[in-house]
């Protein structure tokens, strides 16, 4: 069963400097509070996995806590560039990081891997892609047919970390709308915390949504609103203004460290 | 028209389309008869909504984020917008979208946009420069390169200009025909790969045997030096150049009231 902790608390024993840490949720259910937090807690030198980097690790990246960057898409969707992201790989600022990128079948294909405790999965993927080069990715031969297909190595993060809606005091986590690789990651990785919009004496039945039971996460917390500026489905709503005023925000150091300062290293956990 | 007056009129006919409309609407043509259609955020989605509203009310919008069947009333901002998961057939998770529907070929056409297009229309979505000491950093493949490789056909939506249709490829992401005949199948790619490039000035399609992209279509108005002027390769032009049907009234109406929805 998993322990119900505060959000602050269960992050300063989950989660230490050096860490690979997937902080997952593909547009919907991203867990931004739970990364502010580890901003707040000062983590540094972090290998940071995520198939879409997002606001959250573009908050992440420039605030200097990354070492590493995992992912397989780096864009503010609809909008344009991760200014952070982009200043970190163009200029090396605040600090150079190491990337290692990939295409998202086959980081999808990763978290299978790792969730199944394979060392690698198979996909029909990145032949004749310049990505072959500069990436780790292999070619191996069917056993059975002699095709040729991609293989790619299981992710095994140190901690994952997902938000959903709902968990009941047992820590059993229900969780409905776009699932993205949240299933995937907390199965693959040694450490596991869910975040959720509220806890529930008792989770009712829903059509498609998709439980998690508690014995096989380490720590649910609550953090409601914890997945803004995306969005909880049938909770909150994605704040699509947010994400287009944050390319201005983010466009220069100076704003960006300001705001952040502000909004985020500031401001209490009050969760 | 009601008090929005979103749509322009000029004595009593909808005003002229701009390039970018007709970008758009020859998009939603060329969905008219597909069942099933693949599609990012931005003109793309724009063109698979309208294609909805005025071609083909059935076709199955399919965004990367999981959700199938979407029927999204406003443009979604990005592919995993809520009105696309509470009005989908089916949500997925990503490895289910990728292993299940998209590996297999379930998809009929995918529309796809880069940064950079060769003339094989082989795409680039990575970066501009060297990668290690990139002069723009791009956001990356997502799923275009597994998209373009198993999708029944592609069809490539993207600016013309200089810059975006280049000899070479700072990065290949996403391979389109790679370096000609038989290229895909070498790969072993399953699916036809581009089938058409449609432009803010034209199309284009690649050739039967050279797999090479030639200027097939223009856009009204648009002048064959122009689209060559604004490509960096030395362009084939088919010998017989179709100008591209204005779109009509009831397009543009359409393409205006969903982006101002």
């Amino acid at each position: 069963m998993a322990r119900v902790l505060g959000l602050s608390e269960a992050l300063a024993e989950l989660v230490h400097d050096g860490d690979s840490v997937a902080l997952e949720g593909f547009t919907h259910l991203i867990p931004f509070a739970a990364g502010h937090e580890l901003l707040r807690q000062g983590r540094r030198d972090l290998e940071l996995i995520r198939m879409t980097p997002d606001l959250l690790y573009d908050q992440m990246v420039g605030m200097g806590a990354a070492r590493k960057l995992v992912f397989s898409y780096g864009g503010n969707p609809g909008v344009g560039s991760l200014h952070r992201f982009r200043d970190a790989i163009e200029n090396g600022w605040p600090h150079p990081i190491e990337i290692e990128e990939h295409s998202h079948a086959g980081m999808a294909n990763r978290y299978v891997a790792g969730a199944a405790d394979l060392p690698f999965a198979v996909l029909r993927g990145y032949a004749g892609t310049d990505l072959v080069e500069h990436t780790t990715v292999r070619f191996i031969e069917c056993p059975f047919t002699g095709e040729r297909l991609a293989a790619v190595a299981a992710l095994r993060p140190d901690v994952a970390i997902v938000h959903a809606q709902e968990a009941d005091e047992q820590g059993n986590v229900s969780l409905w709308g776009i699932p993205g690789v949240q299933k995937e990651a907390v199965l693959a990785a040694a450490r596991s915390l869910v975040t959720v919009e509220r806890i529930v004496e008792r989770l009712q039945p829903r059509p498609g949504a998709l439980v998690i039971p508690g014995w096989a996460i380490d720590v649910v917390a609550a953090a409601p609103g914890g997945s803004q500026p995306s969005y909880s489905q049938g909770i909150t709503e994605r704040d699509n203004d947010f994400y287009r005023r944050w390319d201005e925000i983010s466009r220069e150091r100076e704003s960006f460290t300001a705001w952040m300062a502000e909004h985020v290293l500031s401001a209490v956990e009050a969760r | 028209m009601d008090g929005g007056a979103r749509t322009q009129r000029r004595g009593g006919a909808v005003s002229q389309a701009s390039t970018d409309e007709v970008q758009t609407v020859v998009a939603a043509r060329a969905l008219a008869q597909t069942r099933t259609v693949f599609i990012g955020v931005g003109r793309p989605s724009t063109a698979a909504i309208l294609a909805r509203m005025v071609h083909n009310p059935a076709l199955v919008l399919i965004y990367e984020s999981g959700t199938i069947g979407a029927k999204p009333f406003h443009i979604p901002l990005s592919i995993g917008d809520g009105e696309l998961a509470e009005t989908a057939d089916a949500v997925v998770s990503v490895p289910e979208m990728f292993n299940y529907w998209i590996g297999p070929g379930r998809v009929e056409v995918a529309f796809l946009g880069a940064a950079q297009v060769d003339r094989f229309a082989n795409l680039n979505s990575t970066v501009i420069g060297d990668y290690d000491h990139p002069r723009t950093r791009l956001p990356g493949a997502g799923g275009a390169p597994e998209i373009a490789s198993s999708c029944g056909e592609v069809i490539v939506v993207a600016p013309h200009s200089k810059r975006t249709f280049v000899e070479r490829l700072d990065f290949i992401t996403t391979v389109g025909h790679g370096d000609g005949p038989g290229a895909r199948e070498r790969l072993g790619l399953r699916g036809r790969g581009p089938t058409a490039v449609i432009t803010d000035m034209g199309v284009l399609e690649p050739d039967a045997d050279s797999k090479e992209l030639v200027l097939t279509q223009l856009h009204e108005g648009v002048s064959v030096e122009a689209v060559r002027e604004a490509t960096d390769w030395d362009l084939e032009v088919a010998q017989e150049v179709r100008v591209t049907e204005p779109p009509s009234d009831r397009e543009l109406e359409a393409l205006r009231e969903l982006l101002a929805r």
